[in-house]
């Protein structure tokens, strides 16, 4: 049995043990959901490091595993993992552990929040691990379909029903888009099989390339349906809304890990195996990323909600791997797989410490609160570091992968890179350091005499692993690029297979041999 | 003759007589109990059907009664699934036994009638043996639907029925009259030989599209719809169950018949109609759900838009499309008696089933609860389970046609749109069960054995066909060979 397996059945078999736990076995509980992350997250600390890119398998995954499901129609359980998502699990993994950390804060119907809660980790993890078409979209919809019921159970906020409908709406439109775009996929390869290594060897190695029509439908199809998934704007409205009332583990799990599943679709489908398409779609999409970059940068400074700007932020962030995707080179791909995986950590830390000053405080709106850095020294201490990290400090792992989208995107798309730059750089630190005065420095308001730091090492832990996390991977990046580069170069060469006069692809071709 | 070939029907029709012989001997306060040696009857049937009949091969086809009755693959899955239904609904009935004040063991003998239509229908090669077949499933339906006399909703529920399926009738005679009169045929199989040449005779297509049209009352399909929600609201809930399941894939069995073995020719030439036909019933059935505030309405309303569904394997005309419908109607099978037995028992004594009447029940009974749950789930197809898988294969079916005729991309654009709405009602039950406001009723529901094994059946079925479809894709993808 692959480790994979195990760390993708680790949450869902907790999930089902809880199910039997009577509803008074409180502590019970936490200690299960809690225990079921951490050791998935150490199994996927362990493949992360036995993951060794420069002996892959034949197929080029490791760690795989595959079981025959429904062979009549070429679908099997096949999980394995490239450079590309090895990160991904890992990231998944432990920000799984965090959110179950934080998830103290829930005090009411707690059995059902674990359920949900494991199931929606399990669900991640899978998808990001599935090397099958079928159980890439199921494990996606296994995690998903939580998310809208602790939004409307758990969540907070006036407008908590609003958000529900909206992101439910939204985000089932854009997985159900994305459901058609495969099984078109699946049905135009003419392989029979949902099976993603072997429907690549038939397109390329086998030349059975899809015909120019069938790429024009399917590729805005996966385009669109991933985007949605991933707040690309214009289709963002969701996220800052359903963020702001969705409970702190759901927020973290679903802005850090789970809304990268579209752009993993993206990156490991729709762009190798609808090659042609994906070179005509990308200028357009390179435009679109400006406006995560800088419009929804520019509406996160205007909030007064802290959580809407969080929220607001991370739909900004998201900007960035849009770009580097665009760029269709090696550099920006790497950096755009980068950008995920830090960005995964530093999502879960912005919402699990605005989770924590919310429990505290009751309120959000930053003209409320004001020199909470005395109340709290580890909390705002935590939530400066993440400031810094958001607006692209070096030192944390999204500098490292903000500025490589930003090397390979400058070779194909120079005036975009330049409106990013700044949406990126002022923008995102006009906000993120607006925040951390206005909450943390100035006078500090009577009624908040009361507000506790995190008394424990318990309750300090899940922030403190997340920014370990950022700092290691952004001292140490080549940890991440060393796996990331052979998979994206495999990506940008199948990219750019068929059209070898093109000059992004002499350029990156150039580029890897350089490398 | 081939008599033997009727065993199920013989078996069948034997125990309904049997049970309505035996009540008249049994004392009042066992008549209910009656209902138990019924399910034991109809589980043995089922029992031998799986062990001992068996086909010569699979794509062999023994006829009965000179080619009016036919026994193929198609005929032995439904004849299974009829029979799997029935059991599940008579248990339902025992259940149910405390409202209806006289009669139940006419109540179980007319199911076993209706049971036995059904049998016939599934095996029906021939145009007279389809108006049969479903005349005794209608008629058996106008009783059964108001059997609680007492009950003003139930009778009334009872005349809808009586005049639109009257109605319905009329339509399918019709329609056999003008086809028979103009090709001289009445078997399935001797009218495809032959079913060329009238392909532009607009007498024969008028006759054929009445056919249709009287199936099309079974399967509630847009624009025959609109007797469902007042009868299933007003029908016993046994009764509602049955016509759900039973009644809607007694009409697929028949659709599939005549179409494909009837006038295949005619029907390659049908593709937009059939589309149509499916994407308006499934926007239908989704938007007119929405404001329901009666469960079994609202199951109503959800019934047309899976009759929508269903029918969009019939819609893709290929072997994948008439495989997924099987797949389909066997999720959908679980799922809805799952979801009427919840009903049945939560709402045996409230007088509406208004969806309020759930509030607080995943502290009276939280096996309902979850099984309700999971119906709901299932329904709004949503994985692990059986409705996704069914959903996901129908999907396929009619996007692999899309390369022929763009029309199909449209329609799964439009089942998209269909799943997208009904997210919200299906939600809307589950919010009724688990956060309600103030339940009026907190007493706990007491749930029989019989019942409690009928609802963990259910769920294993739910989660079975979800996570290993393997075995029920390659069972069905067999039954439909006889088809063209």
């Amino acid at each position: 049995m692959s480790i994979l397996t195990l760390i993708i059945c680790c949450p869902l078999l907790a999930a089902l043990l809880l199910a039997f736990v009577p509803r008074s076995f409180r502590v019970a509980m936490r200690a299960v959901a809690v225990l079921a992350t951490l050791v998935s997250a150490l199994l996927a600390v362990i493949m992360f490091l036995l993951f060794n890119g420069a002996d892959v398998s034949a197929t080029g995954y490791r760690f795989e595993q595959q079981i025959a499901w429904v062979s009549a129609l070429g679908i099997s359980y096949h999980v394995g993992v490239d450079g590309i998502n090895v990160g991904l699990v890992l990231m998944g993994a432990i920000v799984a552990f965090a959110a179950a950390c934080v998830a103290w804060e829930i005090k009411e119907r707690e059995k059902e929040f674990y359920i949900l809660l494991l199931v929606m980790a399990g669900g991640i993890l899978g998808a990001f691990a599935s090397l099958d078409l079928f159980f890439f979209y199921f494990f996606h919809e296994l995690a998903l379909v939580p998310t809208f019921i602790m939004i409307g159970v758990w969540g907070r906020g006036e407008r908590k029903n609003y958000a529900t409908f909206q992101i439910t709406i939204y985000l089932s439109i854009g997985a159900l888009l994305a459901l058609v775009g495969l099984i078109a996929l699946y049905l135009q390869a003419g392989a029979n099989t949902f099976d993603i290594p072997a429907l690549t060897r038939h397109i390329f190695d086998e030349q059975h390339a899809l015909s120019p029509g069938a790429q024009h439908f399917i590729f805005p199809l996966l385009l669109f349906g991933f985007g949605i998934l991933v707040s690309l704007w214009p289709f963002h409205t969701w996220a800052p809304l359903g963020y702001g009332s969705a409970p702190t583990a759901t927020a973290m799990l679903h802005a850090g890990v789970l809304k990268k599943f579209g752009l993993y679709g993206l990156i490991r489908l729709a762009l190798p195996l609808l090659p042609g398409e994906a070179q005509s779609w990308m200028p357009l999409l390179a435009w679109l990323c400006l406006g995560n970059l800088v419009y929804c940068g520019w509406v996160a400074m205007r909030q007064k909600d802290f959580n809407r700007l969080v929220g607001y932020s991370s739909v900004a962030h998201m900007g960035f791997v849009f770009l580097g995707i665009a760029s269709l080179t090696l550099i920006g791909i790497t950096g755009a797989v980068l950008v995920m995986i830090a960005h995964g950590f530093l999502a879960a830390l912005m919402f699990g410490l605005s989770g924590y000053l919310f429990q505290q405080t009751g309120t959000l709106q930053m003209a409320d609160l004001g020199g909470l850095l005395r109340r709290l020294p580890f909390i705002g201490a935590a939530l400066m570091l993440g400031a810094f990290a958001g607006c692209g400090l070096p030192g944390f792992a999204n500098f490292a992968g903000e500025i490589t989208v930003l090397f390979g995107a400058w070779t194909v798309f120079p005036h975009v890179t330049i409106l990013a730059c700044w949406g990126a750089l002022i923008i995102g630190a006009v906000y993120a350091l607006r925040a951390v005065r206005s909450m943390l420095h100035g006078p500090l308001p009577e009624k908040w005499a009361g507000v506790a730091d995190a008394p424990h090492l318990w309750r300090k832990a899940p922030f403190i692993l997340l920014l370990a996390c950022l700092m290691i991977f952004g001292c140490f990046p080549g940890l991440l690029v060393e796996k990331i580069r052979p998979s994206a170069d495999q990506i940008v060469k199948m990219v750019h297979v068929g059209q070898p006069s093109s000059p992004g692809g002499v350029l990156v071709t150039q580029a890897s041999r350089d490398r | 003759m081939n008599i033997g070939l009727l065993i199920h029907e013989w078996l069948v029709v034997s125990l309904a007589l049997g049970v309505l012989l035996v009540d008249l001997w049994l004392p009042q306060s066992a008549k209910r109990n009656l209902g138990y040696a019924a399910v034991l009857g109809v589980g043995a049937i089922l029992f031998y059907s799986l062990l001992a009949v068996r086909l010569p091969s699979a794509e062999a086809t023994q006829y009965a009664f000179g080619n009016m009755y036919a026994l193929d693959g198609l005929a032995l899955f439904f004849k299974r699934f009829f029979l799997l239904a029935a059991i599940i609904v008579l248990l339902m009935s025992v259940e149910f036994a405390e409202r209806i004040t006289a009669g139940i063991g006419e109540y179980y003998a007319l199911i076993l009638f209706a049971l036995s239509g059904m049998l016939f229908a599934s095996s029906a090669n021939n145009f007279a043996l389809l108006f049969v077949s479903l005349e005794l499933i209608t008629v058996t339906f106008y009783v059964l639907t108001s059997f609680e006399r007492g009950r003003l909703a139930s009778l009334e529920a009872g005349v809808k029925y009586l005049i639109i399926g009257a109605l319905s009738t009329g339509f399918t005679v019709f329609g056999i009259a003008l086809v028979s009169g103009i090709s001289g045929k009445m078997n399935f199989g001797d009218l495809a030989a032959v079913a060329d040449n009238f392909s532009a005779n607009k007498i024969f297509l008028f006759g054929l599209v009445f056919v249709i049209a009287g199936i099309g009352f079974k399967i509630a399909v847009f624009p025959f719809q609109v007797w469902v929600p007042d009868v299933y609201q007003g029908a016993p809930s046994p009764t509602t169950a049955f016509l759900a399941v039973g009644s809607k894939a007694a009409g697929f069995v028949l659709l599939l018949r005549v179409l494909f073995l009837a006038v295949p020719a005619i029907t390659a030439q049908w593709a937009n109609l059939l589309i149509i036909l499916s994407g308006i019933t499934i926007l239908y059935g989704n938007l007119c759900a929405i404001p329901q505030r009666n469960v079994k309405r609202l199951l109503g309303y959800s019934g047309i838009a899976h009759a929508g569904y269903v029918l969009l394997g019939v819609a893709a005309l290929s072997t994948a499309g008439r495989a997924a419908v099987l797949y389909y109607l066997t999720g959908y099978l679980f799922t809805v008696l799952g979801a009427f037995t919840v009903i049945c028992l939560v709402m045996l004594r409230l007088n509406d089933e208004d969806i309020r009447g759930f509030a607080g029940l995943n502290r009276r009974s939280p096996l309902l609860a979850a099984s309700m749950t999971l119906a709901m789930v299932s329904l709004a197809g949503i994985p692990p389970m059986a409705g996704f898988f069914g959903k996901f294969l129908l999907l396929k079916a009619v996007i692999e046609q899309g390369a022929v005729h763009p029309g199909y991309y449209c329609l799964a654009f439009t089942t998209l749109a269909g799943v997208v709405i009904s997210l919200y009602y299906y939600f809307g039950v589950v919010r009724a069960i688990y956060w309600s406001e103030e339940p009026a009723d907190l007493s706990p529901i007491q749930v029989s054995k019989p019942i409690r094994v009928t609802l963990y059946g259910c769920m294993a079925g739910m989660f079975f066909l979800g996570l290993f479809p393997g075995a029920l894709v390659n069972l069905a993808a067999e039954a439909v060979r006889v088809l063209r």
